[in-house]
C-alpha cells in the first residue's frame, strides 16, 4: 500500500503527471475573475469565499479522470486487482495520493490567492482550515465517478457530471464556512459537517469505488 | 499445490464462449493452452485468475497462490525499470528483485525508462514480473509476443525452472516453446459458440435447401 503511494506519488510529479496542472487552472480561474467581475473590492470581498471554493473543486475534478484510466489502460489495474492488494486499499491509496497532489497544494497555495480576490482578513485562517477538511472528501467522491468511468472512452465528461452533483454539500458547507468566518457569525456547524460529510465519504466509498472496479474489469 | 477447474463456463461480453472445460495441474506441471483466435484463451485464463466470474463451475486453488501476466505488461513508462520491479515486488510483499533481472538479463536495462524500452525489453520486463510476485500458480496470456527466440528461450528455461521448484504454470500461446512435459488442451472442443452456430446453419439448410 505503501509502495503503491510512492509509486502514484513518483508518477505524478514525473512529467506527463498532471501534478501543477489543478493549481495552474485554480491561479488562472481566480486571475479571472475579478476581470470579469469588475474591480469592486467590496463585491469581490463578498464573493471570494465562493469562487475559491468553486475554483478549489473543478481544480480537484481536472486530474480525476486519469486516476483509474492510466492504470487500466497499461493494464496495471489487472494486475493489482490480482495482487495481494484489497481493491478497497488500493482505492483508498490512490484516492489519498490524489489528495496529496491535487487537494493539498490547492488548501495550501488558496489563501495566497485569496488576496487576489480580496477575501476579508478573518477569512483566511477557515478558508484554509475549511479546505483542509473538505478536499478530501472531494478527492475520494471523485475516485467513486473514475472507479465508475474507468474503461470507458472519453469517460471524462460522464465522470464530471456524475460527480459534480455529489460535490454540492461540500461546496455549500466549505463555502459556507468561510462566508460565515468573514461575516463574524458562529460556524462550528457547518464545519461540523464538512467534516462528517469527508468522514462518511472515506468510509463508505472505497467499497463502493472497488465493486464498481471490479465490475469495469470483467 | 493443485489447481483444478471443474465444468468451467465462461462469459466474454455476456455471451457464453466456453463451457464444459475440465482440468487439474498438480506442482510442477504446465498446460498450454491452444486454440484459434476468439475461442476463449483469454477469457479462460482471465476468470481462472478471478478478474471475472464465471458463469458455472469452479476453480480451486490455494489462495493467493496465482499471479497473472496479461497482454498488457503494466509497466508505468516514467519509471525505470528497477522501480517498475520495486513497486511489483512490495505490492506482492517480497523484496529480491535479482532473481527476475537474472531471468531476462534486465541488469544492464536497470536504471532505464520502461517508456525508453523496445516493445521486446518491455514485453521482458513485463515476464520478469512474475519471478518478484513470489507465486506459484503463474498464468501467461500470450507470453512470447514481441520477444526474440533468444527471449523466448530465456523465457522457457524461467517456466521450467519455475516448474522444477514445484510450481505451475498455465500458458495459451500459438508458439512451441520446448517444455517437455508440459500437455496442452485445445479449447475448440469447449467452444460454446460453436454449438449454436452448427444449430443455425443446420436450420437454415433444412429450410432453404
Amino acid at each position: 500500500m505503501r509502495a503503491l503511494l510512492r509509486r502514484d506519488l513518483a508518477l505524478a510529479v514525473r512529467a506527463g503527471g498532471g501534478f501543477g496542472l489543478s493549481l495552474a487552472f485554480f491561479l488562472i480561474l481566480v486571475t479571472l475573475v475579478p476581470f470579469g467581475v469588475g474591480p469592486q473590492s467590496e463585491l469581490l470581498g463578498r464573493i471570494a469565499p465562493g469562487i475559491l471554493w468553486v475554483g478549489a473543486l473543478l481544480a480537484c475534478l481536472l486530474s480525476l479522470d486519469r486516476l483509474f484510466q492510466l492504470d487500466w489502460e497499461d493494464g496495471s489495474l489487472d494486475l493489482l486487482a490480482v495482487s495481494p492488494l484489497p481493491m478497497e486499499g488500493v482505492v483508498a491509496t490512490k484516492a489519498l495520493a490524489h489528495w496529496l497532489t491535487t487537494g493539498l497544494p490547492l488548501t495550501i497555495a488558496a489563501p495566497l490567492f485569496g488576496v487576489l480576490l480580496n477575501l476579508p482578513i478573518p477569512g483566511y485562517l477557515w478558508l484554509f482550515l475549511s479546505l483542509l477538511i473538505g478536499t478530501p472528501a472531494l478527492s475520494v467522491i471523485g475516485s467513486f465517478g473514475a472507479a465508475l468511468t474507468v474503461g470507458l472512452k472519453r469517460g471524462g465528461l460522464l465522470l464530471s457530471l456524475l460527480v459534480l452533483p455529489l460535490y454540492v454539500p461540500t461546496l455549500i458547507f466549505g463555502a459556507e464556512v468561510v462566508r460565515r468566518a468573514v461575516d463574524g457569525m458562529t460556524l462550528l456547524t457547518s464545519l461540523a459537517m464538512l467534516g462528517g460529510i469527508t468522514m462518511a465519504a472515506w468510509a463508505l466509498l472505497p467499497f463502493a469505488a472497488a465493486a464498481a472496479i471490479r465490475i469495469n474489469l470483467r | 499445490m493443485e489447481l483444478r477447474v471443474t465444468d468451467l463456463s465462461c462469459r466474454r461480453g455476456g455471451i457464453l464462449v466456453l463451457k464444459g472445460v475440465n482440468f487439474a495441474l498438480r506442482s510442477g506441471q504446465a498446460l498450454v493452452l491452444r486454440g484459434p483466435n476468439g475461442v476463449g484463451k483469454t477469457t479462460l485464463l482471465r476468470t481462472i485468475a478471478g478478474l471475472q466470474p464465471a458463469a458455472s463451475g469452479d476453480v480451486t486453488s490455494p489462495d493467493d497462490a496465482i499471479a497473472y501476466a496479461g497482454h498488457a505488461d503494466g509497466l508505468k513508462a516514467a519509471l525505470t525499470v528497477r522501480d517498475n520491479l520495486n513497486f511489483w515486488a512490495s505490492a506482492y510483499g517480497t523484496k529480491d528483485i535479482t532473481p527476475a533481472l537474472q531471468a531476462f538479463d534486465l541488469a544492464p536495462l536497470l536504471d532505464r525508462q520502461a517508456q525508453d524500452l523496445s516493445a521486446g525489453q518491455k514485453r521482458r520486463l513485463g515476464l520478469a514480473r512474475m519471478v518478484v510476485t513470489g507465486r506459484s500458480i503463474w498464468i501467461f496470456d500470450e507470453p512470447t509476443v514481441s520477444l526474440d527466440t533468444h527471449n523466448t528461450q530465456l523465457f522457457a528455461d524461467m517456466v521450467r525452472k519455475h516448474l522444477t521448484n514445484g510450481g505451475i504454470a498455465l500458458l495459451a500461446t500459438h508458439i512451441n516453446l520446448g517444455l517437455p512435459d508440459a500437455e496442452s488442451l485445445d479449447l475448440s472442443s469447449f467452444r460454446a459458440l460453436a454449438e449454436s452456430q452448427a444449430e443455425t446453419d443446420d436450420a437454415f439448410l433444412a429450410e432453404g435447401f
